[in-house]
């Protein structure tokens, strides 16, 4: 490539939300005629890299340069004018608009004024045969198509676009494996029309069968490019691994005896195309890591113990005994005394503009309350030991749970849910986006709350938390537990491997560990 | 599946409202002693198009998944205004008429800005919009009164033909006019995207600001026009808060039986049409039956829940419960 000016260029990229720097100083040459891979672990600025280049954020610093000449975006739709298209993870598509309207959606072609139908259809008829969906009718609205069919819409709504640098965020992720077979021929096609294709993918087997070349970031940097097939399987996870530990565990106690009766027990859950036949046990004093990929069904497994779900398959137990439990408010009974800390405190977990005292009771008030009235003598006592044991900073009790800190608002949610004395406690990635002081007292508290005998299944996309806290460790790839990781065998490494659904050889034992 | 299936799924909404517009008509002529006549029909129109004016102007906002709880006063202000405005030799009356009407445009257009410049909530907007729209209205006519251009009024309020009534020709006119182009345009297509799903829509560079801005702009349009025709049915312009609040509500029911989702991107302004002049019919249908009026507002409440229970079934097929918040 050396005198020849890339297609595309970028240059000492940051970007920092708040006080995380998501992306320091990144660089990546993209040229025409090529698929280009991008690897790397969660967190390792892989989205926000794209969100770069797509315009939907703006850096801190650093260029851009398409041609040669530099270019900045303000919007996707500059982006899009560019030739930069780009199919994001979330689908960017409008239910309520029919497929051909979606296809068209930035730039639908008019006759007087008015959106021209027949071109409409032709463009979208064409977008889908080349994008090999023929199957699927313009006319059908895009809300009553099944995932995989969406995502096949968002390929031809790009394709339409006539892009020059198509860039494909975990594209596949939805779709079935003909569906990818016809994908990746069109994406040669499209290799050999000149386009530059970006391509992230989990999948390393896909990676293998399409990239020219690859690229692998890691804290926020690009750390290593190769031509791809030049590095083993092995070589690559080494790569992406390398975060130094920044956290501080408490020690883990003897494990539980396996033939201690499980507190809870799930057996062949299965649940639309999310959740397939997890089988899992989790004792009281054990704290069960759900490890794996962000999105692959870890969330959903939490919301199925919870009583979210509807038209679950497979079964529940609680103590030996089978049960149905059909809404939060039934798992928080006293005879299953479940409680879940969710993934996002801002939506699930709290009512923001309420006070610290109302969101700390809301959990328990029914045991706070008689005959309908809140005991305010046992409430106070209760938030009281609540507030002394979590060590939440507050100013007072009866100020917006939001002017707290993004971590005392954590052990907030945490403490309401405490306030039951759950005996199962489900947590979804509760240290996302929180101060590593808190983070640490987080890891003292689950172990202690182990301690006392609670049974604690903890999904975390942070693989050092996983290794640091867990007693065994579940990994879901595709919405199934592809291996189970016990005790010294919780590595970085293996975490990792399995996680991208890696077979073959077996990692050393030890050396992701002492990293 | 053929392309008219999928039509007919698009188009299921309006179809209903259509159903249940011609049923309780039908009910009605059959009962009403005068039986199907030119003349029933005209005044069933006469009255129906007012309300058909209005739900048109509140679908367009509620498409882009806002509401306008000002249209009602939009349409009073504009009504009083005529009354002073829309008079004298026909060029005089044609320039009333062009005022309102862009008065009528101008009051959409400041709810568009407040909303999407100002970021405020659509409902908060338009509740304060519309007390000032109304209190402009109370200065114009502080006590009913004023006049209008009488052979514009007869004209309109007639009969074409001697048989097809003035104002439903008027009423299709529009349509042809205002929705079907802007149903068809760019600004239309960003309109429905922005309310189906705003940020798919910002992810795909579709145009939601002037989308939005230009839904609320026709929505002051569409309720300027049926204030014109307020005018010249009652011949005088009369700040009547009642009134006004009463058409805003009734046009929000008339918008759901029409078969337009309040959360947005969904539905057209010709079902908020039929479900507009259903609504009205059920008044009617009470006064062929017999039924002292002050049975109306229960049965208009019957029909209304009714009618929005149909479109809550799709509730029971959600597995993630979750998405019932959504």
């Amino acid at each position: 490539m050396d005198g020849v000016v890339p297609l595309f260029r970028m240059e000492g990229i940051s970007k920092r939300y708040g006080g995380v720097r998501a992306l320091e100083k990144a660089e990546l040459v993209v040229s025409a005629g090529s698929i280009h891979a991008i690897l790397g672990e969660n967190g390792a600025g892989k989205s926000t890299l794209i969100k770069v280049m797509a315009g939907v954020v703006a850096p801190d610093e650093g260029a851009m340069t398409l041609d040669g000449r530099e270019v900045t975006f303000a919007s996707p739709g500059a982006a899009n004018k560019a030739g930069i298209v780009c199919i994001f993870q979330e689908l960017s598509l409008i239910p309520e608009l029919s497929v051909a309207d979606n296809i068209v959606i930035s730039d639908p072609p008019t006759r007087f004024g008015m959106i021209d139908r027949k071109a409409q259809r032709r463009i979208a008829e064409q977008a889908l045969a080349r994008a090999g969906a023929a199957d699927i009718h313009p006319l059908a609205l895009v809300k009553d198509l099944p995932l995989s069919r969406r995502q096949m819409v968002e390929i031809a709504k790009a394709l339409a676009r006539k892009p020059r640098i198509l860039i494909l965020d975990e594209a596949t992720s939805a779709l079935t494996a003909a569906d990818v077979a016809k994908i990746f021929g069109v994406l040669k096609r499209l290799r050999e029309e000149g386009l530059a294709l970006l391509y992230i993918s989990h999948r390393m087997n896909e990676i293998a069968e399409l990239a020219d070349h690859c690229t692998v970031f890691r804290n926020g940097r690009n750390v290593a490019s190769y031509k791809a097939g030049s590095k083993s399987d092995n070589e690559v996870v080494e790569l992406m691994i390398g975060r130094e530990y920044s956290h501080i565990f408490p020690p883990k106690p003897a494990a539980v005896p396996a033939t201690a009766a499980p507190r809870l027990e799930a057996r062949k859950l299965s649940w639309a195309d999310r959740l397939d036949n997890i089988s899992l046990t989790v004792r009281a004093g054990e704290v069960v890591g759900l490890g794996g990929l962000d999105g692959q069904g870890q969330r959903e497994l939490l919301l199925a113990f919870f009583g979210v779900l509807r038209g679950l398959g497979g079964q529940v137990l609680i103590d030996g005994k089978p049960v149905t439990i059909a809404s939060p408010a039934a798992a928080r009974e006293d005879r299953i005394g479940m409680a879940l800390i969710p993934e996002d405190r801002k939506t699930e977990g709290l009512m923001l503009p309420m006070t610290v005292r109302e969101n700390l009771s809301f959990a328990a008030l029914d045991r706070l309350s008689k005959v309908g009235i809140i005991d305010r003598a046992s409430e106070q006592r209760l938030i009281d030991d609540m507030v002394g044991l979590l060590a939440i900073k507050t100013a007072g009790l009866d100020i917006p749970v939001g002017a707290l800190s993004g971590g005392n608002q954590q052990k907030v949610v945490i403490a309401k849910w405490l306030m039951r004395q759950p005996r199962i406690i489900l947590l979804n990635d509760p240290t996302r986006g929180i101060d590593v002081g808190t983070k640490q007292e987080l890891y003292q508290l689950m172990r202690k709350l182990a301690d006392a005998g609670a049974a604690i299944l903890f999904y975390s996309t942070d693989y050092d938390e996983l290794i640091g806290c867990c007693d065994r460790v579940l990994v879901l790839y595709d919405g199934a537990v592809k291996r189970e990781l016990v005790g010294a065998e919780i590595t970085e490494r293996a975490l990792i491997a399995s996680a991208l659904n890696i077979h073959g050889e077996e990692s050393p034992v030890g050396l992701g560990a002492s990293a | 599946m053929k392309d008219w299936r999928y039509w007919l799924a698009e188009q299921r909404g309006t179809l209903l409202a259509l159903g249940i517009f011609i049923v309780m008509f039908v009910i009605y002529t059959s009962n009403h002693p005068a039986g199907f006549t030119a003349n029933v029909v005209q005044t069933a129109s006469n009255k129906g198009v007012l309300l058909a004016f209005v739900a048109m102007a509140q679908t367009l906002v509620v498409l882009t998944a806002g509401i306008d709880l000002s249209v009602g006063m939009i349409f009073l202000l504009t009504n009083c205004l005529a009354s002073w405005l829309v008079v004298g030799s026909p060029t005089q009356t044609a320039f009333g008429v062009i005022a309102v009407l862009l008065v009528g445009l101008l009051c959409g257009a400041i709810n568009g800005a407040i909303v999407i410049y100002g970021r405020l909530q659509p409902i908060v907007a338009t509740i304060a919009t519309g007390a000032v729209y109304y209190g402009i209205g109370l200065l114009l006519r502080p006590s009913p009164g004023g006049s209008v251009n009488e052979d514009l009024a007869d004209a309109l309020t007639g009969r074409v033909f001697g048989v097809v009534p003035a104002s439903l020709v008027v009423l299709l006119a529009v349509v042809l006019v205002i929705w079907v182009p802007f149903s068809r345009s760019v600004l239309g297509r960003a309109a429905y995207a922005a309310g189906s799903s705003e940020t798919a829509a910002y992810m795909s560079g579709v145009p939601i600001r002037r989308g939005k801005f230009a839904a609320y702009a026709l929505a002051g349009l569409l309720a300027a026009i049926g204030g014109l025709f307020l005018t010249f049915f009652t011949y005088t312009g009369e700040a009547a808060y009642a009134s006004g609040n009463a058409y805003t509500l009734f046009s929000i029911a008339a918008v759901v039986l029409g078969g337009v989702s309040l959360f947005g991107g969904k539905g057209s302004a010709i079902g908020a049409i039929f479900g507009a002049l259903a609504f009205r019919t059920i008044g009617d249908l009470l006064f062929v039956f017999d039924f002292d009026p002050l049975w109306q507002p229960l049965f208009q409440g019957v029909i209304l829940l009714v009618a929005v229970s149909l479109g809550a079934f799709a509730l029971f097929r959600v597995r993630n419960r979750l998405e019932w918040f959504l």
